[in-house]
């Protein structure tokens, strides 16, 4: 057996170890978003958002087209992809487990894997699948709307694991009860479950938000990359990522690409704010409520 | 609910304006896309209620997205290939501008001038350190396109010819990456558009003639190539009004402008 | 009443169309690009795409071992690089962090998930390749396995730390208080007992970051040369292996899709299918390790 001194001071390193560990990753982290704020920040102005950037080569100009491409792609992406996969999350918590034929649980499973599937497939291949399936074979062409329909195969996962952990956080006795008083399944999941269930869904609706905006390699195959305000769903346009991404290969203008990255992660960290806020008055609120 | 209208109006209202305004939709090579930029501009300050909308994808979405119709008007950095043009019967070529590939160094490699068969050599791998064609004693970095890209598809039928690009290359994806990575690697070379020559990087002569739109036109410097606007068939209202503005002396002073060569 | 029991069964079934669109968008993503990647297995033939070390569609020649290896040691790169950390992270913040550091730490590694992968490539091409380029060993331009490995490295250490930390706290607590009731140090009970009991978690937490690096287009495009070569040694000091250049099977495809046409378009999309067949095999194995895990704890 060591002697205790030997034993705490192997302690003492071990420990060292992490918070050098810790310290290093926070330190990655401070360098990168410290290089581009520090790099950034000058060229960022009131007109830096209101102006768009100029066409040609000389990089110059502002983002205020990449912000409305931005936002017009989160909102269409959004809007196909949440009824799917709200509806989807709502079936495997709500509905999945009563089945009793083989045919149908045998269906449940293969939907099941089919979301975890969905997960885990890399962002090139949405965009490869987008750009085979939306802008050539429907001849949508690069557009939002492609881009839309590309991007909500990427976040229906997330928006149905979000749901499916913010309905299982419901307390079963709220469905009892509801069932008790002679309501059906579709009543009592529509006038108390998702009523109780919305925050936790809202957060992964902001979630998918967040990947959205920081996407780039799906939306680069089928979005197309035109500077210009995007004025239907069917206009190409360019998102701040693929912004940045333009900017640093096509162009020298690397402080506007690293502007254009900070506007980014200042984005991110407020989608990130956001969503610990919500966590924090959800889990709040469910330790109030009590079964 | 309130929001539901609202967000209804703002669809309507968006598509609505879409509809009136006439669009011309440019898609392909990202050589010709900073230009075609400018061409869209400078036409839309002339006409009202014109908008022309240029996306890239690459000189082969280009002729593709002519061909069926998801692009009024394709792109195309090189020529077309005859197997396009049994696949696409009725595509219509127009040569808006005709482009010199310019060799590049960055700079302080301290050569300045090269021969057509030396830049070979060179691209082929077959010559890897600087101070085998007059420059200091350090090794030769070659970047180039990637298969595929017009660009390249045209340097290497002019230069290279039986000769294969090395394989160890830095392979980017665009003229201006490849400019960015130039201007940044000491020791390197590459081929660019002469549209995206700037003071971040060294041109090379070659055979004595050095990259200018002048050598290029009178035939002194060798490496030039067409820059191809496609349609589906003969153009017709707005879209054969732009290539016409093109093709007219304002287009074609924006052409030397930007520094590429007019058509003849 | 009968009303409530339609409605009931409409919705009940319209939940279930939603659950299966999911389904549906994978098997239209398997049959689209594998149809569009079936002639470039016929044609090329799987053992000469998966082996042959040429890619020159120019010539005709589609061999993807090169970027096979270039993905292969990025990711190597990337798990020695980042593993370390991320578990060191993991550790920290659920056995070591008092509370007021862990508000801070958290967030940040958080926040390095967050960041958009394209601003990783614009910081790694402004300031890691140059700073790699530094170490001069001849034919090092920078671009290369290093500062892709770095990138990445970063890139997946929130993945990992994340699901790691969740696995190390799911230990019962009853397991550290048993050792810590022998005499056991804080240390050696995170050694001996929290540490192999959240062993088939932290693995899968590796698996899935492999996955995740596996799948990094934008950030790797941008930093590592994308030379169709099989990175090898630049002199004789084989670590220098890393400070070559090399191309991914997803920088394959990104770098060449905007131009290729026919049997080269094929080939293309048979390295994506070559690509989610790999991660797919990934995320089953991490999915089996928890699955194992679960399974013991039910005993």
């Amino acid at each position: 057996m060591r002697s205790i001194r030997l034993r705490n001071l192997t302690q003492k390193g071990a420990f060292s170890i992490m918070w050098l560990a810790a310290a290093l990753s926070v330190g990655a982290m401070l360098l990168v978003v410290g290089y581009v704020f520090v790099q950034g920040l000058p060229q960022i102005s009131p007109d830096f958002f209101t102006t768009p950037p100029r066409g040609g080569l000389s990089g110059e100009g502002g983002i205020s087209s990449t912000i409305i491409a931005t936002v017009y792609l989160v909102i269409c992406t959004l809007v196909v992809a949440t009824p799917l996969g709200v509806g989807a999350g709502i079936f495997l918590v709500e509905y999945a487990d009563n089945f009793r034929s083989r045919a149908a649980i045998k269906l449940v499973s293969l939907a099941r894997f089919g979301v975890e599937t969905l997960a885990g497939v890399p962002s090139i291949i949405f965009g490869l699948f987008g750009y085979a399936l939306f802008v050539t074979a429907m001849h949508f062409g690069f557009s939002i709307l492609s881009a839309a329909l590309a991007g909500a195969c990427l976040v229906i996962p997330v928006i149905i694991r979000t749901t499916e952990e913010a309905l299982k956080s419901v307390p079963q006795s709220y469905r009892e009860a509801s069932f008790a008083m002679g309501a059906s399944r579709w009543e009592t999941i529509w006038k108390v479950v998702l009523p109780s269930a919305v925050t936790g869904i809202s957060t992964g609706l902001i979630l998918s938000a967040g990947r959205i905006v920081s996407e780039t390699a799906v939306f680069y195959v089928t979005l197309g990359g035109s500077y210009r305000t995007p004025t239907s769903i069917m206009s190409s346009g360019r998102t701040m990522a693929l912004h940045v991404y333009y900017l640093a290969m096509e162009t020298r203008a690397f402080d506007k690409a690293m502007a254009t990255g900070a506007v980014l992660v200042v984005l991110i960290i407020i989608i990130n704010l956001v969503i610990n806020l919500i966590s924090r008055r959800l889990s709040a609120g469910n330790g109030r409520r009590g079964a | 609910m309130r929001i539901a209208s609202i967000a209804t109006a703002l669809t309507l209202v968006l598509s609505s304006a879409a509809v009136l305004a006439v669009e011309i939709n440019v898609a392909g090579s990202t050589t010709i896309q900073p230009l075609a930029e400018l061409f869209a501009e400078s036409f839309e300050s002339l006409h009202d209620g014109v908008t022309i909308i240029v996306q890239g994808g690459g000189s082969s979405v280009g002729v593709r997205s002519a061909a069926d119709g998801t692009a009024d008007v394709g792109m195309a950095s090189r020529e077309i290939k005859d197997s396009e043009f049994s696949e696409n019967p009725g595509i219509v070529v127009h040569t808006i501008a005709r482009d010199g590939i310019a060799i590049i160094t960055c700079p302080g490699s301290g050569v300045g001038d090269l021969t057509a068969e030396q830049v070979s050599q060179i691209f082929a791998g077959e010559i890897t350190n600087w101070s085998e064609v007059g420059g200091g004693n350090s090794p030769i970095t070659v970047v180039a396109r990637e298969e595929g890209s017009g660009t390249r598809a045209a340097f290497e039928e002019m230069v290279m010819g039986e000769a294969l690009i090395c394989l160890d290359a830095i392979l980017q994806p665009s003229n201006g990456a490849v400019r960015t990575t130039v201007s940044t690697t000491p020791g390197s070379i590459a081929f660019i558009s002469f549209g995206y020559l700037d003071a971040s990087v060294s041109p090379i002569d070659i055979n004595g003639a050095a990259p200018t739109p002048a050598n290029a036109a009178n035939g002194s410097y060798p490496i030039v190539r067409p820059l191809n606007m496609i349609t589906m068939g003969v153009p017709s209202g707005m879209v054969a009004e732009w290539i016409e503005f093109i093709l007219s002396p304002e287009g074609q002073a924006i052409v030397t402008e930007e520094g590429y060569l007019p058509v003849e | 009443m009968k009303k409530k029991q339609g409605t009931d069964a409409l919705m009940k079934y319209a939940f279930m169309a939603s659950a299966l669109v999911s389904l549906l968008i994978v098997v239209m993503i398997g049959v689209f690009t594998f149809k569009e990647a079936l002639p470039a297995f016929r044609d090329i033939g799987p053992k000469a795409l998966l082996t042959g070390t040429v890619w020159r569609p120019g010539q005709g020649e589609f061999g993807i071992l090169a970027m096979i290896a270039g993905s292969g040691l990025v990711t190597l790169g990337a798990v020695i690089l980042g593993v370390p950390l991320a578990l060191g992270c993991a550790i920290f913040l659920s056995e070591i962090a008092p509370p007021a550091v862990r508000t801070f730490v958290r967030p940040s590694i958080e926040l390095l998930a967050g960041i958009p992968s394209v601003v990783y490539g614009l910081f790694g091409m402004v300031v890691l390749v140059p700073f790699v380029r530094s170490l001069g060993v001849p034919g090092n331009t920078g671009f290369g396995l290093l500062s892709a490995s770095m990138v990445l490295a970063v890139m997946i250490l929130p993945t990992i730390a994340s699901v790691s930390e969740y696995a190390i706290r799911s230990v019962p607590q009853s397991f550290r208080e048993a050792s810590l009731a022998v005499g056991a140090t804080r240390w050696e009970t995170l050694k001996r007992v929290v540490l192999p009991s959240a062993r088939s978690g932290i693995l899968s937490a590796i698996v899935l970051g492999l996955g995740r690096a596996l799948g990094e287009t934008i950030a790797m495009i941008m930093v590592i040369g994308n030379s169709v070569i099989i990175p090898a040694a630049l002199n004789d000091n084989p670590l220098t292996i890393f400070l070559s250049r090399a191309r991914t099977l997803t920088g394959n495809v990104a770098v060449e899709i905007n131009y290729a046409t026919g049997l080269h378009e094929n080939a293309l999309f048979a390295t994506g299918v070559i690509l989610f067949l790999l991660i797919m095999v990934m995320n089953s194995t991490a999915r089996v390790l928890i699955g194992r895990k679960k399974w013991e704890r039910r005993r």
